[in-house]
């Protein structure tokens, strides 16, 4: 998994791709956490993900919960159908804010 | 019966690709789509690295894993390890209606395999925490 960032008029945008799994998510824990640090509003894009085990959704659920706190925003793009699956099952599409894959 | 993996390794987040890699190329050899080999993948990595986390309370230990294709359709996916005896199906299904705030994401993985496998059976039989996974594939013909 790669993860490549740019930042933008208050907001940063975090490009993820490979899959999002126990090794590699806390790579993208960190990088969600430091963009936070630097913007309020984040913004992932997960077009080039097409698996996410529960590791992975731990860094998402740490990245809302921090956006929360700090009144800033987390919003996921290009959502595939298969990790829209995954956040379906588990509830995580209530509590993220996500834009599907066109 | 036909066993299309069989591997024995020390339970550990390091040797969780070769796991991986072992039975995604087993499934792509026998034309598994790809949404119900994905299942099978995220359902093997949450129990792989839940024995490599949990199973010896930090000390090293292995952890045997199998692939058997049963009949023309049914994938069984079989965990052995003699660690702590532990039945991971017993643990309490997260609450999923709780808004980001209260949520926790203790159990997930568990919960996950679940709704992903149509079977997920445990039992500890000769000092062995034995867990088996099973999911009907839709095979697709070959090209």
């Amino acid at each position: 998994m790669t993860i490549s960032e740019t930042r933008q008029e208050g907001i940063a945008l975090l490009k993820v791709e490979g899959r999002v799994d126990t090794n590699t998510s806390p790579q993208l824990q960190k990088s969600i956490l430091q963009a936070f640090q630097k913007e309020s509003q984040v913004v992932i894009d997960l077009e080039k993900v097409d698996y996410i085990s529960s590791a992975g959704l731990r860094a998402l659920l740490i990245g809302q919960k921090t956006a929360s706190s700090k009144g800033g925003s987390m919003k996921l793009i290009h959502v595939c159908d298969a990790v829209m699956k995954v956040f379906d099952m588990t509830g995580f599409s209530k509590v993220l804010t996500i834009e599907r894959m066109p | 019966m036909e066993r299309m993996v069989d591997l024995k390794l020390q339970a550990s987040n390091d040797t969780l690709y070769t796991v991986r890699d072992a039975i995604e190329n087993a499934l792509k050899g026998f034309g598994c789509p790809k949404a119900e080999r994905t299942d099978i993948l995220m359902s093997v990595e949450e129990l792989y690295t839940n024995i490599a986390s949990y199973a010896y309370g930090g000390q090293r230990g292995d952890v045997a894993v199998q692939m058997d294709m049963i009949g023309d359709q049914r994938c069984r996916v079989t965990f052995v390890d003699h660690g702590i005896p532990y039945n991971p199906l017993e643990r309490k299904s997260p609450d999923i209606t709780l808004s980001a705030q209260k949520r926790e994401v203790g159990g997930l993985g568990i919960f996950m395999v679940k709704q992903m496998m149509d079977s997920v059976r445990y039992r500890f039989e000769n000092g062995c925490n034995i867990l088996t996974i099973e999911k009907d594939i839709a095979r697709e013909a070959k090209a």
